[in-house]
């Protein structure tokens, strides 16, 4: 279909509303000992500054994973550099995802998480995710690849994060 | 109304799921592009997306000076882990014992 106004544009969209603080959220973003236990449950790190490193080192789970595939799992299996860092409302970095060579090889992408206080306590949270020229990684990443086990995208990990945020425990613990 | 009502509301309508349709197609489109593709009053269209966004399933960010439509397809994806899933694993777990019934294999 061609259209006479807009250009194609190649962001993936994601918000849900979390009962939590914002400082919660923005911790199980950028806090180690939250990033591993929901979604993909790697560790991550940040060096939450301009110019500062972002890294998320692979679970027991993905290499494990890996290796029943017969594919070896790298330590880092996502990197990137935060742009911008406004805790705790906005968050702006580069994202690569290293696990798979193809997706690696689609190079960065921008991701910003935008993090918004309403009322009775519920938070905003908006992730977009820039994926111009990462065609490969915008399938995994819309979750098109879940019945391969490679997870839910970015769906299933904002489903995740809401239950660990609002009951204490993730969706299926079982699959980590 | 409870956020999972607003979803099913916002489903149950045929033109709301074409705008989502065409969203599923194409992410990040005009208010322009999206009225193009039905026959209905520009009034209308607004209307419809603004009950897609109030459930949560279109997000609107500024692009210059458009508005762009994003279909966000978390709500979809709660309603399937909280409660498709649910009814799911009983299914299952129905059919097991059935299993074990027929097998003997419970007392």
């Amino acid at each position: 279909m061609t259209t006479s106004t807009g250009t194609a544009v190649t962001t993936q969209v994601y918000r849900v509303y979390i009962k939590a603080t914002p400082q919660a959220i923005w911790d199980a973003i950028t806090k180690p000992e939250w990033t591993e236990r929901y979604g993909y449950g790697g560790l991550s790190e940040y060096d939450l500054r301009p110019g500062g490193a972002y890294r998320a080192f692979a679970s027991e789970a993905m290499k494990k994973a890996g290796a029943e595939m017969g594919f070896p799992t790298p330590d880092v299996v996502v990197d990137g550099e935060v742009l911008e860092a406004d805790p705790p409302r906005k968050l702006v970095q580069t994202w690569r995802m290293l696990m798979d060579p193809d997706a690696a090889a689609e190079g960065f992408t921008r991701l910003t998480y935008e993090i918004v206080e309403g009322k009775g306590g519920v938070t905003k949270l908006t992730v977009a995710h820039e994926v111009e020229g990462a065609p490969k990684l915008a399938v995994l990443l819309a979750g098109g690849l879940e019945d391969t086990g490679a997870g839910g995208g970015w769906s299933w990990v904002l489903s995740d994060l809401k239950s660990l945020l609002e009951t204490g425990s993730p969706m299926d613990p079982g699959t980590r | 109304m409870t956020d999972d009502d607003r979803v099913f509301k916002a489903l149950a309508d045929p033109t709301r799921r074409f705008l989502l349709d065409q969203l599923f197609a194409r992410d990040g489109r005009t208010l322009t592009e999206l009225e193009s593709e039905l026959e209905m009053s520009r009034f209308g269209v607004m209307k419809h997306l603004r009950i897609l966004e109030d459930a949560g399933l279109v997000v609107t960010r500024r692009s210059g000076r458009e508005k762009l439509h994003f279909l966000n397809p978390v709500p979809i994806r709660l309603i399937h882990d909280r409660w498709i899933d649910k009814y799911r694993e009983r299914q299952v777990s129905a059919l097991a014992d059935l299993k074990h019934e027929l097998e003997g294999e419970t007392a």
